[in-house]
């Protein structure tokens, strides 16, 4: 595909699959994909396909925050997903991925970590988040944070003997999501912003910006691209996420 | 003690439920997704592309690269993401197990890489994978002279038994492993592995199960191929 056409398309406000500049493609969210996972879904956003597992370990927790469990996510950006992904361990990319989903879970308070405390300085809930893309079609950041939350509100507890998690063998409790902080990342092409390309649209955008908003308050952002991004373009994006959290948020279940 | 009935009620003889479906991974130039019981694989293949880095081109035939991975939430104890020895391993027997039915000599210098992923696994997962690359090769439309199907079978307590779940490969009275692959036609053995103790006849009266058990599989695999292909002509 050239990217010249791909451009010029946009300068007039049209995409190469037809839709409008601020629609998603058909998204579909699948929940417990997975029997051994404690919880687990699958997003699919056009062609884009990302899977979640969510898995629970106990552990100590930091001297700081003596009572408080943890999140650690973990993107891997396989070659199995594009022609594009190297083999060895995670790159830039997955590991920004990871992050921006990481912390717009935690910096919304998305799950109460004081909840997962077990035992006060001693014995805390780590929560695993493992991101897997298995196609990626573009846009894997914000399919990514709706596998992960809709991964997230249906995990089980797993059972615990002696301070020590029985593999493979979980509680009727499930882990309780406070807050669903739904991610949109707008993008810019030639002046236009769009939000979800899928990749060939994505091969030519000049910046983005990743939102994560819950309740119309914003708390998460990541600026990428090489481009610059002027205040007007900011606001613009941040009205087009605050619009997209309604729209979103109701594949988080 | 004898093995006298299996754990999941199947017949000794008996594979699980299977499913395969091609064109899982649409970005992939070839892909498939091969379903034994609660064992899931994923393949993608791609190329054949450069090969880097290029003291590892062959100038007379193209070079098969398999690469096994099992994702970290496919086990119930966190798998930390990443090779093993045990991947590299299932790597190098994989990619001996399908190198008998591809003809790669028309792309000299060049890669032809197999990406399998354990989605979920359940015992059998190298074997699944291998279902899964024979399908994921064919639809890139890599040049074959078969399919390949595989299969574990194996010794659990007393029993000659064929797919063993993971439960079986961890019955206390001690359970032997057999991994291994027949070629479509040709009913070659392209793959053959063993983790226990078994007598020479046990291990014929094993293989002969796992032939059977081969053929089942190949009517998988071919159905999942007219399916897919006969939906391309539409």
């Amino acid at each position: 595909m050239n990217s010249d056409y791909i451009e010029s398309l946009i300068e007039n406000g049209k995409r190469i699959d037809g839709r409008k500049l601020d629609e998603h493609r058909k998204i579909m969210i699948e929940q417990d994909i997975s029997k051994n996972a404690e919880g687990s879904a699958r997003c699919r956003m056009g062609d884009t396909e990302v899977i979640v597992g969510v898995k629970m370990d106990i552990g100590q927790p930091y001297s700081d925050s003596p009572d408080e469990g943890t999140i650690v996510v973990t993107a891997e950006l396989n070659p199995i997903a594009s022609p594009e992904f190297e083999s060895g361990p995670p790159g830039t990319k997955a590991t920004e991925l990871a992050r921006i989903v990481d912390r717009g879970i935690r910096e919304s308070k998305a799950l109460d970590f004081k909840k997962l405390c077990i035992r006060k300085g001693e014995k805390i809930w780590m929560v695993f988040i493992d991101i897997y893309a298995v196609n990626d079609g573009g846009n894997l950041i914000d399919a990514s944070v709706l596998a992960a939350l809709a991964a997230l509100n249906k995990t089980k507890i797993p059972k615990v003997e002696n301070d020590k998690v029985v593999y493979g063998e979980f509680t009727n409790k499930y882990l309780k999501l406070e807050k669903t902080p739904i991610l949109t990342t707008c993008y810019r092409i030639n002046g236009k912003i769009l939000v979800d390309p899928n990749y060939k649209e994505e091969a030519v955008i000049d910046s983005r910006l990743s939102i994560s908003i819950f309740n119309g308050r914003i708390h998460a952002l990541q600026k990428g691209g090489d481009k610059t991004l002027s205040l007007d373009e900011i606001k613009q994006m941040i009205d087009i996420a605050i619009k997209k959290e309604k729209e979103l948020g109701k594949y988080v279940i | 003690m004898s093995y006298a009935k299996r754990f999941d009620g199947r017949k000794f003889e008996e594979i699980r439920k299977m499913e395969a479906k091609l064109d899982v991974i649409p970005r992939a130039d070839g892909s498939a997704m091969f379903k034994m019981g609660d064992t899931i694989a994923f393949a993608a293949v791609y190329g054949p592309r450069s090969m880097f880095p290029r003291f590892l081109q062959n100038p007379e035939k193209g070079v098969l690269r398999c690469n096994y991975d099992m994702i970290s939430f496919s086990v119930t104890e966190r798998k930390k993401p990443g090779p093993t020895r045990r991947s590299t391993e299932i790597n190098l027997v994989t990619e001996k197990a399908l190198l008998p039915i591809l003809d790669l000599t028309q792309f000299p210098n060049t890669v032809v890489d197999v990406f399998i992923q354990i989605i979920q696994a359940n015992a059998g997962t190298r074997c699944a994978g291998i279902c899964a690359a024979s399908l994921a090769l064919a639809h890139a439309g890599i040049p074959m002279k078969d399919l390949i199907a595989a299969v574990s079978v194996g010794k659990v307590s007393d029993k000659i038994v064929i797919d063993l779940d993971k439960k079986e490969e961890d019955h206390p009275e001690g359970a032997t492993d057999i991994p291994l692959a027949f070629t479509g036609r040709g009913k070659q053995i392209s793959l053959l592995q063993l983790d226990g103790d078994v007598s020479k006849d046990e291990l014929i009266k094993a293989i002969e199960l796992g032939k059977k058990g081969c053929e089942e599989i190949l009517e998988v695999q071919r159905k999942a191929l007219k399916d897919y292909f006969k939906g391309e002509a539409k």
